[in-house]
């Protein structure tokens, strides 16, 4: 059974858009990402697979529940970290942990012990004393003192510390390893890099690549650097160039012989050819002037 | 449970300043009869006679030289207003404060339905209003006591009764309000309060207007129509209880569909 499962979802708020036909599938234990820049429709998918917003058209599932129909069901075994964690003015700590326990009406007070003391969060103090990164602490542990068997987490690590942010994504992977799927919305690719087994990139409200992140990763093209002078005019296949007095360097798509004909017919003092990282595939799709429609930004990705 | 205790945990510092300060003001009142009870059988003929202010405030028809006339103008202005002011407040902003306050997105991702939350937080609003009439209540029958006077059993418990009727009606209406608005529940909530007030002043000063009666819950609380009629109007009441009920309604047809943001 897939632990999320997105059909045709599109939700307009009046004429402006916020999702358009977005289909998705995540696997039951699958850690996926999900990626996009502010305002893509990141928010707009959980918040609608939450249902805190309802479609304007499309369905939804989670592992294999309505989120019209059963969305109590579905928030039951689901732990919701948002990007901003608010809770209520006046409260400790251990308050809204409790409130949030008793919400579920689970008694969670051992596994919220374990979580804030591996997060290093003292429940004494109260809510708007804390700092963001404290108040997102506050917020993984309502997330996770349930033991969801889906994480559902938008941005999770911003105001963390690195060293808070590792321990975090242990926790993360250990839940991972006894079950639970992960599903991490975020901007910082090298989150998804090294935590997500698959992630989809959403641009303006539209899918538009889904896939491995090994995938994702190796495109047909290259990032060539070049020390030296070397005559590119006319090749077809480079984009992302940039010049430099002692050489150039840019990404390359194009037949790689031709390329080489035209190094041989330069004068090189080094060289070098790697696959770009998730980052440049990244800022590939977002690249205005080469805004390919979704066939072709997938025909682009290597599949094999 | 969980919900109303935390509603009630959270609305605690309004409810101890907005009851203690009525309260207080109340008793005060009652504790200044004594002092103008003297007084007042001199003027009770001019304050019944300075035409349309009199009208306004039912003083033509009441004395204020007894304890139940002074009771239903002096102490019913702080009550009725104060407690309309406070249940308006309490109601307006129940529901919109999750999204003003950014809240919602923590309480409405936790497996609570929409229509339990509503229920939770009616009932919340409600036990505030109730508790606090008979906080006030009993503040009211101790000050009598305390000066001397026979307690109007019969007068007083109407007041109150009709008091209570009135704010559970403006709570009603003000609950409706909540579940629509995302940021100002509290302000709309006010001015209806203080207009509704008004328009009661409208109706008593103007016999062409008196069909305001029928809109404000300040129409069958009037402290002059309930001491000299020794009842209240019920016809008044069911219809000013039937519009806070379509305010409730209108809340969970509203809240229970709502984009949250």
């Amino acid at each position: 059974m897939d632990a999320i499962k997105i059909e045709n979802l599109t939700k307009y708020y009046g004429k402006a858009r916020g999702i358009r036909e977005i289909n998705l599938t995540v696997a039951k234990g699958e850690f996926f990402g999900f990626i996009g820049p502010n305002g893509a429709g990141k928010s707009t998918t959980i918040r609608t697979l939450l249902g805190l917003i309802s479609p304007t058209s499309g369905r939804a599932s989670v592992f294999g529940l309505d989120i019209v129909k059963d969305k109590q069901e579905i928030l039951a075994r689901t732990g919701y970290l948002p990007s901003e964690a608010v809770f209520y003015a006046g409260m400790r700590v251990r308050e809204v942990l409790k409130l949030s326990a008793n919400l579920r009406e689970k008694d969670c007070g051992e596994e919220a012990g374990r979580l804030c003391e591996q997060l290093q969060l003292d429940t004494a103090r109260k809510v708007e004393e804390l700092s963001f990164g404290n108040r997102k602490k506050v917020g993984i542990v309502c997330a996770l003192q349930h033991e969801p068997a889906l994480l559902v987490l938008d941005e999770p690590t911003s105001g963390l510390d690195p060293l808070m942010q590792k321990a975090f994504f242990d926790i993360l992977r250990e839940r991972n390893r006894a079950g639970a799927t992960v599903f991490l919305s975020s901007h910082i690719l090298s989150e998804i890099q090294h935590n997500c087994t698959r992630a989809a990139i959403i641009r303006e409200g539209e899918i538009i690549a889904c896939d491995s992140v090994e995938t994702l990763s190796k495109t047909t093209a290259r990032r060539v650097s070049v020390r030296g002078t070397v005559a590119l005019e006319g090749l077809a296949g480079i984009r992302d160039r940039e010049d430099s007095p002692g050489g150039v360097n840019f990404l390359y798509s194009g037949d790689m012989n031709l390329l080489l004909q035209r190094l041989a017919a330069g004068s090189v003092s080094d060289l070098s050819v790697s696959e770009p990282d998730l980052e440049e595939i990244f800022m590939h799709y977002y690249r205005k002037q080469v805004q390919l429609p979704k066939k072709e930004a997938e025909y682009d990705t290597d599949k094999t | 449970m969980t919900l109303i205790r935390h509603e009630l945990r959270q609305g605690r510092i309004s409810f101890i300043i907005w009851t203690a300060s009525i309260g207080f003001l109340l008793a005060v009142c009652v504790f200044l009869f004594p002092e103008m009870k003297g007084q007042m059988e001199d003027m009770g003929d001019m304050f019944s006679s300075m035409g349309s202010f009199s009208d306004a405030f039912g003083m033509d028809r009441l004395n204020f030289g007894t304890l139940m006339g002074f009771y239903a103008i002096e102490c019913g202005n702080v009550l009725g207003l104060g407690g309309a002011f406070f249940a308006s407040l309490c109601a307006a902003g129940i529901l919109s404060k999750e999204e003003k306050d950014r809240t919602a997105e923590f309480l409405l991702t936790h497996p609570v339905n929409r229509a339990r939350i509503v229920t939770g937080k009616l009932a919340a609003a409600y036990v505030q209003i109730a508790v606090m009439n008979l906080i006030i209540y009993g503040i009211s029958v101790a000050s009598i006591a305390a000066i001397g006077e026979d307690v109007p059993w019969k007068e007083l418990n109407l007041l109150h009764l009709a008091y209570f009727l009135l704010q559970a009606e403006l709570a009603g209406i003000c609950f409706g309000i909540s579940a629509f608005a995302r940021r100002g529940g509290v302000s709309i909530g006010l001015g209806i309060a203080a207009g509704m007030y008004f328009l009661n002043l409208v109706a008593n000063i103007a016999r062409e207007a008196e069909f305001l009666k029928y809109i404000t819950p300040f129409g069958y609380a009037e402290g002059a129509d309930i001491v000299t009629e020794g009842h209240l109007d019920g016809k008044l009441a069911a219809i000013g209880l039937a519009f806070g009920a379509v305010g409730i309604a209108a809340a969970y047809g509203k809240y229970c569909r709502k984009d949250i943001r």
